[in-house]
């Protein structure tokens, strides 16, 4: 385990520090409001660009900072903070991880800077029905000579709706429940078949419900080996859950921050509610365990940043623990703020909101707890 | 001396010098070694090993040498306790002098207290037990009553502690006193040093729930402390107090993130096997177990973290509280989860079968973890007010 070295904590503090600056809840509501054709600042992605974090997993050849797990996971707990809405854990991070450990050099050269440039978006489709199950992946890719057909539909896409390029996971051969059989492929989003369906979630935030009917790819749209996929999706996927658990630490760690400055500041019976020791000793034991959240996040991201194959059971961890810590993290907020936490005027609500996507997005609690103990043998 | 070197010889030394019979896993309190002036060795190899890891210093690896320690860094300290738990060595000995005092005396202790005490912790000559609570004060520790008067050339004290572990068992208490009765409760309390044999000393074992006496009523009547053994300044043994329960909290919370000799998982496995898939066939007992094998991990993530912290200069203070809480209550969850595998078989008290009751002793055992050393409560509050800073806690 590792205590933040200089160069760690002064990338967290200039990502507080911008992202409070450029992308305060406020412009979340304001997303909301105006009913945002993209629903993220494109302003503020290419200004994350010029921080250095749309490259921060890519390597320096490709135009990347490559600062490591770490650093990602630092710049994503910021934007949970904040509720910042953008392609980050999508595009920087997740297709970025698929383009680099499993890309051919022809889509390395073409992607990896575009992508470090801010100037591809890249989806990753994944899901196929309310739960997330990579396994059970169904959707058809038929070889036909030496290119592919795609059928099938995807749901919860994460920024499909605004998608240049789209990482598909694919069955090419095999029963839906094996891993085995599941290849990858990185295909235009105007591809002909491809139809895109937004959706704005309750979180004010976007993803899409996509559909492949007889789209075309070639055999160099492949995303490394072709039937032998599930690896390279596996370490895509837990990058994006170690990014999405330290978001959710921003989140919990915010809401708590809002909770705590409350309870100074509201007074009944002639007393702060912050003197009620009911209401400490919950405050005291949500302190705790986001400590323990945020001690299990950092260790996904060493191990992640050590060896990304041997990475699963401490992203599992993480994300399980930052399920259950974001979950109690608003439910506390929203009820110590009384009445004022179901108001829209307050901000909390917009917390909860997210928390419960994030606590779906990538797996469940249930999902990453089988997960766990399954790498534990029991 | 490079790392590598180091655990290449501490591995050859330990290949060399620890006998077989203290490499078999330990069984718990039966197998520690206390020592003391009348302790008896289980075996003529619990005596060996202690005698040769105590002549290296490593009872006590990051001690100076000047004080029987071996003069380890932290990085030599860890690798030695790597290459011990590789050969399943057992700890050669167990002390609250190791744990407790020697920390307060390298800290607070002057010259003459040092070269004293300290090597007789290290070569286990002398067992320690703490006296902090009493009757009237236990989680409001500050409000203690047992009086030392200032009668010259030494203290007399009187009064009573409580809880005092393995008193009966200990040559030499650590001991707060009231030294003055008129001053603000934290402002009169001082940190004294004294022989166990020392008349008007006397002790009770208080039989618990789990069928043991680990604890004892200890009581002083006319007990004479020469002033040499106050240790740190008169009525500021307050500061000696809180530094020894911020420590002892870090240790007993740490205490709740190791597996220790009971996974739950294995135990699990053997009591209800897995179903086709590989999966605990229970799904009641398996949830348990995830949360209480993650909670683990994250205890133990955040033990190594707060290390790596205070390393780096990053402060840590108060956040030992959260440990104590978190690591506590998660002990105490594991022992519920131990026992409903164990189902009626835990339920043994007195049969050759269940140990005499070790699983159901060590359950009763583990609620006493989250009120000794500070109350999961009052930890909770320490939280609230030096972290949260929250009015009026």
């Amino acid at each position: 385990m590792i205590a933040l070295d200089e160069d760690r904590i002064m990338l967290r503090d200039s990502a507080r520090e911008y992202l409070t600056d450029k992308s305060p809840v406020s412009e979340l509501r304001r997303l909301r409001d105006t009913r945002d054709k993209d629903g993220f600042n494109r302003d503020l992605w290419r200004g994350m660009k010029d921080m250095g974090w749309t490259g921060i997993l890519i390597d320096e050849a490709n135009g990347g900072s490559d600062f490591g797990h770490v650093g990602m996971a630092l710049v994503c707990e910021e934007m949970g903070r904040t509720l910042a809405a953008s392609p980050f854990l999508s595009t920087a991070v997740m297709a970025a991880t698929a383009l680099r450990r499993g890309g051919s050099e022809e889509q390395k050269k073409k992607w990896l800077p575009a992508i470090s440039e801010a100037k591809a978006i890249i989806a990753l489709a994944v899901d196929e029905g309310r739960k997330h199950n990579p396994e059970g992946t169904a959707l058809k890719a038929e070889m036909s000579g030496n290119a592919f057909r795609l059928n099938g539909d995807k749901t919860f896409v994460v920024d499909g709706h605004v998608a240049d390029q789209i990482i598909v996971a694919a069955r090419t051969e095999g029963e839906p429940g094996k891993k085995e059989g599941i290849s990858l492929f990185l295909i235009d989003a105007k591809s002909p078949g491809i139809s895109i369906e937004r959706v704005v979630g309750v979180d004010s935030r976007n993803n899409a419900r996509i559909k492949f009917e007889n789209v075309h790819a070639a055999g160099t749209d492949a995303l490394g080996e072709v039937g032998k996929g599930y690896a390279l999706l596996e370490n895509t996927l837990n990058a994006g859950r170690a990014g999405i658990s330290a978001e959710m630490l921003g989140v919990a760690g915010e809401s708590f921050d809002r909770t705590l400055a409350y309870l100074k500041e509201r007074k009944q019976f002639g007393k702060f509610i912050g003197e009620f020791q009911a209401l400490q000793h919950r405050a005291a034991h949500l302190f705790g365990e986001l400590e323990l959240l945020r001690s299990l996040v950092l260790s996904a991201c060493v191990a992640l940043d050590k060896n990304p194959a041997a990475a699963g059971l401490s992203v599992s961890a993480a994300k399980f623990k930052a399920a259950e810590v974001v979950k109690l993290a608003v439910s506390e907020a929203v009820q110590m703020f009384g009445g004022m936490g179901m108001t829209d005027e307050v901000d909390i609500g917009l917390f909860m909101k997210r928390a419960r996507a994030t606590q779906e997005f990538l797996g469940d609690a249930g999902f990453h707890a089988d997960r766990f103990a399954l790498a534990q043998k029991f | 001396m490079s790392l590598e070197t180091f655990r290449q010889e501490t591995r050859e030394w330990l290949a060399q010098n620890c006998p077989p019979a203290m490499r078999k896993p330990s069984r718990g309190e039966p197998d520690i070694c206390w020592g003391g002036r009348n302790w008896k060795f289980e075996s003529d190899d619990q005596k060996i090993w202690l005698e040769r890891m105590a002549a290296r210093g490593w009872t006590v690896p990051m001690w100076p040498k000047e004080y029987g320690g071996g003069g380890l860094s932290r990085e030599e300290e860890k690798i030695l306790r790597e290459e011990m738990r590789a050969i399943g060595a057992r700890s050669p000995l167990e002390s609250f002098g190791i744990w407790m005092l020697g920390p307060a005396l390298l800290q607070f202790g002057n010259e003459a207290q040092k070269k004293e005490h300290l090597p007789k912790i290290a070569r286990g000559e002398i067992r320690w037990c703490q006296g902090y609570s009493e009757p009237g004060a236990g989680s409001d520790l500050a409000s203690l009553q047992t009086k030392a008067e200032d009668k010259g050339d030494h203290f007399l004290v009187n009064g009573q502690k409580i809880w005092t572990s393995y008193a009966d068992k200990a040559d030499w208490i650590f001991c707060l006193v009231r030294t003055d009765p008129a001053a603000p409760k934290h402002n009169g309390i001082s940190f004294v040093l004294f022989d166990m044999a020392t008349p008007g000393v006397s002790t009770k074992p208080i039989l618990l729930i789990s069928g043991k006496s680990p604890f004892c009523e200890t009581f002083f009547d006319n007990v004479k402390v020469p002033k040499e053994n106050l240790v740190g300044n008169l009525n500021e043994g307050w500061t000696i107090a809180k530094y020894l329960l911020t420590h002892e909290r870090a240790s007993i919370g740490a205490g709740g993130s190791l597996a220790g000799l009971r996974s739950l998982p294995a135990a699990a496995i053997k009591a209800v096997g897995r179903d086709q898939n590989g999966r605990l066939a229970d799904p009641f007992i398996r949830n348990d177990i995830i949360r209480a094998e993650i909670d683990g991990y994250a205890l133990l993530a955040t033990v190594e973290r707060y290390k790596a912290e205070a390393k780096a200069g990053q402060g840590v203070g108060s956040k030992s509280a959260i440990l104590k809480y978190a690591g506590t209550e998660l002990n105490k969850r594991r022992y519920e989860t131990f026992m409903t595998i164990a189902g009626s078989d835990g339920l043994e008290w007195e049969s050759e079968r269940s140990e005499d009751g070790t699983l159901a002793r060590e359950w009763l055992r583990t609620k006493a973890n989250s009120i000794e050393g500070g109350t999961s409560e009052v930890m909770l509050g320490i939280v609230a007010k030096q972290i949260l800073k929250l009015p009026g806690a």
